[in-house]
Parts: C-alpha cells; sequence; structure tokens
C-alpha cells in the first residue's frame, strides 16, 4: 500500500478514461472481448486494428506501455500451451525450418494468442483505470446480486490483510530455522494453512459482530451513488462499437 | 488452469456462462441458509482466505513447487454451497482484476475450478464420512479422497467443454490424456495437502469443519467418579451401532482397498496380460478363440478408448470397473436383503411374541 489506500494494480490519474462512470467501463470492456471472440480468426488484420484500438485507449488513460506489458506476463503459461498446438494438432501438414508443423495448429496457436493477449490487455487497462471499490459499485450498478458483491468487497478488503497474515507466518517459521525444500515439509506449510483460516474464520466472525453493532441489516448502505449521462455511455461504447465494426468487416470480407 | 479468451468459441462460452449464473445463484440460496445473515463477512473472509492460500506455495522437488486449488479444502471447510459462492468470487476478482483467466471464458472457468471440485468432492467427502467409523482419522482420509478426485474431475470437465467448443484442432484423445494425467498427479499434491489441512484445522476448531459437523463427541458429566454421556435425544442402541460399525468398516476397506489396486497398482502392473493369456499366446492356444462378445465395448480389453496411454487407461478402466461391480453388487444385495426381511419379519414377531410369553 504504497501509494495512499489504491490497490497495486491501479494507477492513479486524472484521464477521461479514469473519469469515466466504472459500469461504463466495465460494460465497454466486456462488450470489446466478447466482439474480439467472436471474430474469424482468419482476418489477421483485425486484430492488429484491435490492438490499435486499446492502444489508443492507454494512450488516452495515459497508462505507459510498459506498464501494460509487464503486465501482460500473466498469459505465459498459455503461451507455452500455443507453442506446443503446431506440433501436436492434427490435418494437413506444412514444413517450416525443418519442423513439420500442422497448419490447424498454427491457426489454433494464433488464434488462442491474439484473443487472449487482447483479453488480458482488455482487462489490465481496466483494473488500472478503475479503483477497487469503484470497480465493485460498478458491478453492483450493473445487476449482480448484491450478496455477491458484498461478499467480493470483504474478498478484496481482507485479501491484503490475509496475504500479510500468511507473510507473517511465513517470516516467523523462517525466523525459527524452518526452510521448506520439500515434500518432507508439507505438514508444516499445511498447518500454517489450516491455522490461516482458521484466523480467516474468526477474524470474518468479529466482522459481522462490528458490522452488526453499527446497525448492519443485510445490506450496505451506498453513500456515493454513480450515474452515467448518455455522453458518457456512448464515449464509453465507443470501443467495443469501433470493435464491432472491424468485426463485421471480418466476416464480410 | 485459468482459461483465457479465445480458447473456447463465443456460443460454448455463453451457454457455461447461463450454467455458471444459474449455480452461483442456487448456491447464493444455500449459502444463506449455510451461513444466514453472517453469510457476507463470513463467504468473502473465506474468499480471502482462499485466495491467499493459492499463493502458498509448496515445494516438490529441486526448484519445482506447487500451489493449492482449493476446491476441495473449501467445500469441506464451509460446506459446498458457500464453497462454490467463495470460489467463483476467487475466479471473478480474478478475471477482472488480475486479467487471470479470461473475462468471456468467466463461464467455463467456474463450471470447471468452483462448481465440478467443490460438488465431486463433497459428495465423495459426505459419501465417504458416512461409511467410515466416526473418528478423526476418518475425516482426514475422506478429505484425501475427495481432493484426489475432485482435480482429475475438472479435467474431465475441461476435456468435455472442450470438445463441445474447443476452438483448436487437437484430437480429443490428446487432450484427455494429456489433461488427465497432468491433473491425476497434481490431484494426489491437492489431496495430500487438503487432508493435512482439514486435519491441522479439525485438531484445534473441529466446529469449523462443515463436513464434519456430525462428529462431534457427545458431551459427558462427571456424576460422583465417573463420566456418564449426557442422555440423548434419540439414544442408539449401543450392540446396534457397534455391529454397524464394523460392517461399515469392513465395506470401506474393501472398496478402497479394490479402488486402489485397479487404479494405482494396476498402472504398475506388468504389460503383459495374465498367465494364462501370455501361455495360450505363445503357444498359438488362442489363434481360434474368438474375440469377446464385449469387445467392442469402451472398457473394452480393460482399457479406456480414446486414451493411448496403456498404463493410465489400464488405470482408469480399474476404476470405472470397480466402481460398476459395487454398485451392481450392492443393488443386488440390497435387493436379496429386502426380499430376505420381508420373509424373515413375521417369523421375528413371532418369536418375539413367544419370548414375552
Amino acid at each position: 500500500m504504497g501509494a495512499g489506500h489504491a490497490h497495486r494494480l491501479y494507477r492513479h490519474g486524472h484521464s477521461p478514461v479514469h473519469a469515466l462512470p466504472p459500469h461504463t467501463k466495465l460494460a465497454a470492456a466486456f462488450a470489446f472481448v466478447v466482439v474480439v471472440v467472436s471474430t474469424p480468426r482468419e482476418a489477421m488484420w483485425a486484430f492488429a486494428l484491435y490492438a490499435v484500438l486499446l492502444a489508443g485507449v492507454a494512450y488516452a488513460a495515459r497508462v505507459p506501455a510498459g506498464f501494460l506489458l509487464k503486465r501482460l506476463l500473466i498469459e505465459v503459461p498459455f503461451v507455452a500451451f500455443a507453442v506446443l498446438m503446431p506440433f501436436v494438432a492434427e490435418g494437413e501438414r506444412v514444413d517450416v525450418l525443418g519442423l513439420s508443423l500442422s497448419v490447424n495448429g498454427l491457426w489454433g496457436a494464433w488464434n488462442v494468442l491474439a484473443k487472449g493477449t487482447l483479453g488480458v490487455a482488455a482487462s489490465v487497462l481496466l483494473a488500472s483505470t478503475t479503483e477497487l471499490r469503484e470497480l465493485l459499485l460498478g458491478l453492483q450498478r450493473l445487476k449482480l446480486p448484491p450478496l455477491l458483491v458484498q461478499i467480493a468487497s470483504f474478498m478484496i478488503r481482507y485479501g491484503d490483510v490475509i496475504t500479510d497474515e500468511m507473510r507473517r507466518m511465513r517470516i516467523a517459521r523462517e525466523s525459527r530455522g524452518f526452510e521448506a525444500s520439500g515434500v518432507r515439509h508439507w505438514g508444516v506449510l499445511a498447518k500454517s494453512a489450516g491455522a490461516l483460516f482458521i484466523r480467516s474464520y474468526e477474524r470474518g466472525e468479529r466482522v459481522h459482530l462490528a458490522m452488526v453493532s453499527r446497525g448492519y441489516a443485510g445490506s450496505m448502505p451506498v453513500i456515493d451513488e454513480v450515474t452515467a449521462s448518455r455522453a458518457q455511455w456512448s464515449y464509453a461504447l465507443a470501443l467495443p462499437v469501433a470493435a464491432l465494426a472491424v468485426c463485421l468487416l471480418g466476416w464480410v470480407l | 488452469m485459468h482459461v483465457p479468451d479465445g480458447f473456447i468459441d463465443a456460443p460454448t462460452s455463453a451457454a457455461a456462462g447461463v450454467i455458471a449464473a444459474g449455480a452461483v445463484a442456487v448456491s447464493l440460496r444455500g449459502a444463506r441458509r449455510e451461513l444466514d445473515e453472517r453469510t457476507a463477512p463470513l463467504a468473502g473472509l473465506v474468499a480471502a482466505f482462499i485466495f491467499a492460500v493459492q499463493m502458498l506455495n509448496f515445494p516438490v522437488a529441486a526448484g519445482t513447487s506447487g500451489h493449492l486449488l482449493g476446491g476441495a479444502l473449501a467445500a469441506i471447510l464451509v460446506g459446498p454451497y458457500t464453497g462454490v459462492l467463495c470460489v467463483s468470487v476467487v475466479l471473478l476478482m480474478q478475471g477482472i482484476l488480475f486479467a487471470d483467466g479470461g473475462l468471456t471464458a468467466l463461464g467455463v472457468n467456474v463450471i470447471d475450478m468452483a462448481l465440478t471440485t467443490t460438488v465431486v468432492a463433497y459428495a465423495v467427502f459426505r459419501g465417504l464420512v458416512k461409511v467410515l467409523p466416526r473418528t478423526r482419522r476418518s475425516v482426514t482420509v475422506a478429505s484425501f479422497a475427495a481432493a484426489v478426485l475432485s482435480v482429475p474431475a475438472a479435467a474431465c470437465v475441461f476435456t468435455l467443454i472442450y470438445a463441445i467448443g474447443g476452438t483448436t484442432d487437437v484430437s480429443i484423445g490428446k487432450v484427455a490424456t494429456a489433461m488427465i494425467g497432468v491433473h491425476v498427479l497434481i490431484g494426489i499434491g491437492e489431496a495430500v495437502i487438503t487432508a493435512l489441512t482439514v486435519g491441522a484445522v479439525i485438531a484445534v476448531r473441529p466446529d469449523l469443519v462443515h463436513g464434519a459437523r456430525g462428529l462431534r463427541q457427545r458431551l459427558k458429566l462427571r456424576v460422583g467418579d465417573d463420566l456418564v454421556d449426557v442422555p440423548d435425544t434419540a439414544p442408539v442402541p449401543a450392540a446396534a451401532r457397534t455391529g454397524r460399525v464394523s460392517r461399515r468398516a469392513v465395506w470401506a476397506g474393501g472398496l478402497v482397498a479394490s479402488l486402489v489396486l485397479a487404479g494405482f497398482v494396476s498402472f504398475y502392473a506388468s504389460a503383459d496380460p495374465d498367465g494364462l493369456e501370455k501361455v495360450a499366446h505363445d503357444k498359438g492356444i488362442d489363434r481360434t478363440a474368438k474375440e469377446h462378445a464385449s469387445a467392442d465395448s469402451p472398457l473394452a480389453d480393460y482399457g479406456v478408448r480414446n486414451i493411448t496411454d496403456a498404463r493410465l487407461s489400464g488405470g482408469l478402466a480399474g476404476v470405472i470397473g470397480v466402481g460398476v461391480t459395487v454398485v451392481a453388487g450392492t443393488g443386488v444385495f440390497w435387493a436379496v436383503r429386502r426380499r430376505r426381511d420381508a420373509d424373515a419379519s413375521p417369523a421375528s414377531l413371532d418369536t418375539s411374541a413367544a419370548e414375552k410369553v
């Protein structure tokens, strides 16, 4: 929690993208990903255009390219999977640099890589321009069940607390000379996990009592109700609409 | 195992999303029953716990390490509904915030990792706890079995979804072999950790383990110098109970032993068929023998079709075979016993009447 009380995923700023109401951004990101997924994989230029669109959003949001690229690294396991695909897939084969690769496999790898990367980039942009609390409020505005939103908000709020508790337990273990190096040490680690569960659950009970003593009756009061004007909606939906145009072109051409 | 965007086609993702939304709606109602008005903070904190414990690294060997998936653990510790809910919330937040798992693939991820693991784990766990003797050790054993089955089950469901709407051209057999093979190994790790963790919780706060709620020790009173059970509302006759427990133990032991033999030992068994078949083959006796009538069945020659790895396929076939045998055997046993009870009841009535006289 270096910068104020913002989460480390959030990048503070005052750009027009930051200023948009959260539910419009959520809807836009989701619609964009749906459009990307339903684009035919043969239209390679369409994916380039999508990337340009996202780059435009990143520029408008003043999110630096390095930050975005670093966050894209989460995709690496699936890149490995995609690289394997041309070797194991079936169908006719071509020789590239002396390797026999499946044509369908190459298309499949391209499909997963392109769509996956665009999807990850869209969520990274969403998370880095929207504060966590706003994101949860946006989910509630989008008619997600309030109970689900409450659970998610408790998870987000206490996620760092529980993670820190786990870190303190690790430091306590290490300061007593414990070093986990193999399966033999799983017992100790699992006892830590069990203790962590008990602490989390008991903290939940305390949190509930504290809430009840402050008048909680099943729903959280919303004090900063956000509404979106028509202009804001159209501004946010410019991205998926542009993407939809590209997608339709991709199907027609 | 988080599925990214573009891996499953749009219609299948949409259908999966609808199913997942239904499952989450059902588990919201169920969780309210399990936790009443404490649902929000408790489920939230449990979700935070699952999120954190997924980051706890368990070293395997030389540099590699694994982590818990948490579905089975959540189901056993907080119950199936709350478990589904917590893991789904974790997946939702991972998708939106950490870009881990695609937004359109959220439905697939929830079905796969939240719904399947939790439901399978809980079903297996409850079944075993009912069958095994009522001790703490059997809870640990049951949670091991629950977790070890839940992970390959999730891999099976993923393969099924892939077969319906996969966008790539890798054959189903290959995907199934790779997914299930890898996840059987992951499942063993998951099971060890889950069993140890449940054991640790049950040693300190047995009341917090949802799956073991029925196993609480009876309250005892000290009357004079000896301990006396607090009278129960519906006392169970001691003789009947011990009798049932011992039979249950035998039954469970047999089931576990045959599953282990069929699933794991056959995995390492000799690839040569049994002695008679080998001899027959060597001597050419079997040249005239006809193939068995069910040679076309999916389990023919003790292997599951479309799964090319001979050992894995043999093991799977073994487990399925034991399952079918147990179900069929139990059915026969049950039918026979019902008939015998029907025959015996008038006679026993007569004898008891005679005793009274």
